[in-house]
């Protein structure tokens, strides 16, 4: 135990419902509990994005459009075969164009699976690329169609080899390979474990599996089974990724609309040798990333080296077909799922076998949905990645759990309507999480699920149905983040941090935060973050950046007070700890002294005063630990409901209404919440009924690389979405707040799915649920005649 | 994009002459590499620039045919209406004189696209847009239309691709507009380079790959639409254009229908169905007009002349499930047109 620690009471439980107190044990220099949000000023209120204005009137400043003196462009030759030798490569011709500065050869690409060598042998002289699009060479030039023409000239010798599309095909024991020898990768938290690999298959992985689950199986009164079937899923972000590397002799400066900047700084003073103190990692406004900016690419890597070649600032932003191609992508899976259970819905063996793609890449595996939502002792899981010549995936919103709760909450229904029950009433009785129940229950009511009829039994051929699924989610911390707050000598007060705002809104959070422990309003706070010369923040992903920087924030903010009102007690006839601030003033706590916080303020004796301030363990401990990050004990929650019509004659599928309840700790932005929920809710509609990354079977060649082919949900295809957050208090931080990012979009497709299935009687397993899927699951296709 | 010069002619003579191809003659190549040389004309410019971004076409040249001045009028003519070939499809959904007996024509123009492309989108440029086909809009695929080889939609991916007439190209015609003044018996009016007018009527102006492979129209090099012609229609006509697309805007269409209908006494004299979005060219559904025409028009009927309408289709690989929708559409457009 630290050496000063105090014991505090905290609100504990979901306010509304059962509000108690907890007693913890707490470092001393943590700022006080926090009471519910009802009883604060800026916390918890709903505040409009400080940098809304900036942004909606094209002032804010994205990384494409960060312009430095000198400043080359630089773009990407890109294979044109799904799997070729690279018999050479010739460059001289391009180096001779004109306006041409530098120009790099990608020998060694990150971001996939590579074999491991093995000892002794000479680093393979030829390349392979092994996928439309895989790098393979750079240049930067004095314009971007100079580059582009440039580009034209490289000339690569190519010698075709046969390649594998499709995952079913790729599992067969004399498909192509797309790796002859073992492989490593790196996942987000550490190395991936080693595991067998036979042909193109890589795995299985069975490190979740728990009990004997043949035996559970073997006990079920009931058995329930299905194969479920998703689609690759491409980022979609509305920024393409960008950056403007600028090498001196002096260090490295990177503008890049990224989701880490400390991380991208870490990685790239490992790849180049430098110290720290010699790179600089810059981003301010950004449009979005959904895991796909997580981490230095091989085009990060190919703009920095351009740069130190060069010796000038070099752009590179990837165009829409590039996105598509090669900036990640959610994994396709095929899942097969045995589910045993008794009468009363116990759930006795759960079995699953998954297959997934993520191309060139490792990282399929269907999540942790299955093995942490519902309490079952008996449980496998058996997940394999396949090898494919396609793009390598990556972490997309909610990774892993998006297809998986597809799968398993379409099961759970089944199960339910195989005993008669509900599918509220089964999950009562295998849910174990508080959070959830009350979600059903604040959900069930919202939504009018008592309107629900039995399957397939609307009339007509528009049919409707009603349908609910759950999510859950790891609430995960970032440990090391760190973050500054300053007081200035005229009364203002600046936060500091190299986290980013990825568009989700931590700037205003941030802003509220320190707003409130200074007593002072967000708009009179300036958020200075996404640079690394500020104290090292937490990434944006893993739905933790607000569960990770808010508690720092808050305790730089209160240790600077504390600073402040040292200095000024004297001259309110009071000590320290007997003032507050609150509504711009700072005084005794019964009011009869106070001056205005500039006065406080003008009173110091250097320009600012400051205070860094970490993210201190959960108070009451994590429930794991892996390297900077932790998982904490509660995990997050949410229920979504969804009412569909089904046309049975054309198979369209329309989302009409969706309800969700929601938690995320203590909301700090309501608003900001509702529109991370409805971008969730939004997007899993979308990976639900229309996405879908089509590459060509006979060339490779993704067809619909660009946003009208690859289709996108669409402002008709919005429902109308109501969001309702629960307040969850555990006394764990100085704020209590957990993410919301990744929860939101989990339950929606299956949602969706037990609705669809609600209204037509007939069980959609595969998504999209395109027309063509729903009219072929309803036997409406005809069979086909003969070609021509 | 290729850098390119632009041009502002000052009449059609002028414009014609400066054109020294069409955009399907600078893009049929035998080496794949879209002509370097060619002045093409441009409306609206959104096929042409989506062209030229994704780098199939080329032109050293753009004449821009949108300051012509006249050419954005709708005007009668005779029973029936001109329409000028720059009047934009948002000025097609609006114009009030098209309720009454060609409907058909606001319905599809009013529903293709997006609210923003169709203030800029041209009537004359929809009907000349090329189509839809991913490899046919991807670089990497140099396939028949394109002046190589092969169609790849045959054996690949065809999920989007024709299930009539699709003998040798599987594209289904882009444009929307197209189902329904092909149902409205309507016809161009097009000026050559030497001044010489012609009319022509929409049905035959469109071809079949069988007859040509590597453009969708009878336009030549040179030849400027000056017109579009909207014959008289009795009044007891009435007409009616049905879509349906995966996503209701920004999204071409997977089946299309124009239904006319002229009407006596719950009749029918006489009927044009047409189908877009299923063929090459719009697609004339002559056993479902044969169904109609004649008889007192119900439900029952509406379902047969629908089911008529889709016989001899000849599905690819992943698209028969268009044959249900397109029946479905067929039937719906025709009682709509009752309840008109
Ligand atoms: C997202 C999206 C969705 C769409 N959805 C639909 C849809 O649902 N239905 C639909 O029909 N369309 C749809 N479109 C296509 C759009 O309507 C057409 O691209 C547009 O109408 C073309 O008109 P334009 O004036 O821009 O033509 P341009 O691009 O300028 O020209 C197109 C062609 O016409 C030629 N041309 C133009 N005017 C003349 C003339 N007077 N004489 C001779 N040649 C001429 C040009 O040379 C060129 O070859 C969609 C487009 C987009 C981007
Ligand atoms: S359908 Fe026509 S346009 Fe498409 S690949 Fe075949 S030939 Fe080319």
């Amino acid at each position: 135990m630290p050496e000063d620690v105090r014991t505090r009471s905290y609100p504990v439980g979901i306010a509304g419902v059962a509000l108690g107190e907890l007693e913890r044990s707490v470092p001393d220099d943590e700022a006080p509990p926090l009471p519910p949000n009802a009883r604060l000023n800026a916390i918890g209120r709903s505040t409009p994005r400080l940098n809304g204005p900036a942004k909606v009137t094209g002032r804010a400043t994205f990384t494409v459009d960060v312009k430095l003196p000198g400043m080359l462009h630089a773009r990407m030759l890109r294979s044109a075969h799904p799997h070729a030798r690279i018999l050479s490569i010739d460059t001289r011709a391009a180096e001779r164009q004109p306006g041409v500065r530098a120009v790099h050869v990608i020998e060694h690409p990150l971001g996939r699976a590579n074999e491991i060598p093995s000892p002794g042998e000479p680093d393979a002289a030829h390349r392979r690329v092994r996928y439309v699009g895989d790098p393979i060479a750079a240049l930067a030039a004095v314009t971007p169609q100079a580059a582009q023409a440039a580009l034209e000239r490289i000339v690569v010798d190519y010698q075709p080899l046969p390649f594998v599309i499709d995952l079913e095909d790729a599992r067969q024991s004399d498909a192509p390979r797309v790796f002859d020898r073992p492989v490593r990768t790196e996942f987000f938290l550490g190395p991936a474990p080693q595991l067998p690999q036979h042909g193109n298959v890589h795995g299985p992985d069975t490190s979740a599996s728990r009990g004997d689950a043949a035996a559970g199986l073997r006990a079920a009164e009931l058995v329930v089974e299905g194969e479920f079937r998703t689609q690759v899923q491409t980022h979609c972000c509305l920024e393409p990724h960008a950056l403007v590397a600028d090498w001196r002799r002096d260090g490295l400066t990177v503008y890049i609309s990224t989701q880490f900047t400390a991380g991208i700084r870490a990685e790239l003073a490992e790849a180049y040798g430098l110290p720290l103190n010699r790179v600089r990692v810059v981003v301010d406004a950004m449009g979005g990333g959904f895991g796909s900016k997580s981490r230095i690419g091989n085009y990060v890597l190919a703009a920095v080296e351009l740069s130190r070649k060069a010796g000038a600032p070099v752009r590179l932003a990837l165009d829409r077909r590039e996105e598509q191609i090669d900036s990640g992508n959610r994994p396709s899976t095929v899942q097969r799922i045995r589910l045993g259970a008794r009468r009363d819905g116990t759930l006795t063996g759960v079995a699953i076998e998954a297959y997934g793609s993520a191309g060139v890449a490792l990282g399929a595996s269907v999540g942790n949905f299955a093995q942490s939502i519902y309490e079952c002792a008996d449980f496998a899981l058996e997940q394999s990645d396949v090898f494919t010549h396609a793009g390598p995936g990556c972490a997309m919103r909610a990774p892993g759990n998006v297809p998986g709760a597809f799968a398993y909450e379409q099961v759970i229904d089944e199960l339910a309507e195989r005993l008669g029950l509900d599918p509220i009433t089964l999950r009562e009785r295998i849910d174990p999480s508080p959070l959830r129940r009350e979600q059903r229950r604040c959900g069930a009511e919202r939504f009018g699920w008592s309107r629900r009829q039995p399957p397939g039994s609307s009339p007509g051929t528009l049919k409707r149905g009603l349908g609910m699924a759950q999510s859950h989610w790891p609430a995960l911390i970032q440990i090391n983040s760190s973050c500054e707050v300053r007081i200035l000598r005229d009364g203002s007060v600046e936060v500091r941090s190299s986290v980013q705002d990825i568009g989700t809104g931590i700037t205003t959070v941030l802003a509220q935060v320190v707003a409130e422990e200074l007593g002072l309003t967000p708009q009179a706070i300036a958020v200075h973050i996404g640079d690394t010369d500020f104290p090292a923040g937490p990434p944006s992903y893993g739905s933790r950046t607000t569960a990770s920087i808010t508690p720092p924030a808050r305790n730089a903010a209160y240790r600077a007070l504390r600073l402040l009102m040292q200095v000024v007690a004297p001259s309110l006839g009071a000590t320290a700890e007997g003032l507050i601030a609150r509504g711009g003033r700072i005084g005794t706590a019964d009011g009869s002294r106070s001056i205005t916080f500039r006065e406080a303020a003008a009173q110091l004796r250097n320009d600012q005063i400051s205070a860094v301030a970490s993210r201190s363990d959960d108070y009451g401990g994590f429930g794991r630990r892996m390297g900077d990050a932790a998982i904490g004990r509660m995990g997050l929650g949410g229920v979504q409901f969804a009412e569909v019509t089904v046309d049975t004659e054309t198979g369209r599928v329309h989302v009409e209404r969706v309800v969700a309840v929601h938690d995320c700790g203590r909301p700090m932005n309501p608003r900001q919440i509702e529109s991370q929920v409805h971008g969730g809710i939004l997007q899993g509609i979308s990976y639900a009924l229309f996405e879908e990354r089509i590459l060509d079977r006979h060339t490779g060649q993704m067809l619909n690389p660009n946003l009208e082919q690859y289709k996108i949900l669409r402002a008709r295809e919005t429902p109308a979405i109501e969001v309702h957050v629960l307040e969850n208090y555990q006394g764990n931080s100085a704020t209590d707040a957990y993410g919301i990012a990744e929860p939101s979009i989990i339950a929606t497709a299956p949602a969706v799915a037990n609705a669809v299935y609600n209204a037509i009687g007939v069980r959609l397993r595969v998504l999209p649920m395109s027309p063509a899927a729903v009219l072929t699951a309803l036997g409406r296709v005809p069979s086909r005649s003969a070609p021509p | 994009m290729n850098g390119f010069e632009w041009m502002s002619p000052g009449s059609v003579e002028q414009a014609a002459r400066a054109a020294s191809a069409t955009v399907a003659t600078a893009m049929a190549r035998r080496s794949g590499t879209p002509a370097a040389d060619a002045a093409v004309l441009k409306a609206g410019g959104i096929d042409l620039l989506d062209l030229m971004k994704e780098g199939l076409l080329a032109p050293r040249r753009l004449i821009n045919l949108r300051t012509l001045p006249g050419l954005d009028r709708i005007e009668p003519a005779g029973g029936g209406l001109r329409i000028g070939p720059n009047v934009t499809l948002a000025q097609l959904a609006a114009e009030g004189r098209l309720r009454t007996r060609w409907g058909a024509l606001a319905d599809a123009a009013g529903g293709a696209a997006s609210p923003q492309i169709r203030q800029l989108a041209t009537l004359a440029g929809n009907l000349l847009q090329r189509p839809r086909c991913w490899y046919f809009r991807s670089r990497a695929h140099h396939c028949v239309r394109k002046g190589g080889d092969t169609c790849f939609a045959f054996a690949g991916e065809n999920q989007y691709h024709a299930i009539f007439e699709h003998n040798g190209c599987a594209i289904v015609h882009p444009s929307t507009c197209a189902t329904a003044l092909v149902a409205l018996g309507a016809g161009l009016k097009i000026t050559d380079r030497a001044g010489a007018k012609r009319t022509v009527s929409l049905e035959e102006f469109f071809v079949l790959p069988e007859l040509e492979l590597q453009q969708e129209n009878r336009l030549a090099s040179g030849e400027i639409v000056t017109a579009v012609e909207l014959p008289e229609q009795r009044a007891s006509v009435r007409s009616v254009h049905l879509r349906y697309a995966e996503t209701e805007s920004f999204d071409w269409p997977l089946a299309d229908v124009a239904v006319v209908l002229d009407l006596a006494e719950g009749v029918c004299r006489k009927a044009a169905i047409v189908l877009g979005a299923c063929a090459p060219a719009p697609h004339r559904a002559r056993a479902a007009e044969a169904a109609l025409t004649g008889q007192r028009i119900d439900e029952a009927l509406a379902r047969a002349a629908a089911h008529a309408a889709l016989q001899g289709a000849m599905p690819l690989s992943r698209n028969a499930y268009k044959v249900p929708i397109f029946e479905a559409l067929v039937r719906r457009a025709i009682l709509a047109v009752l309840a008109a």
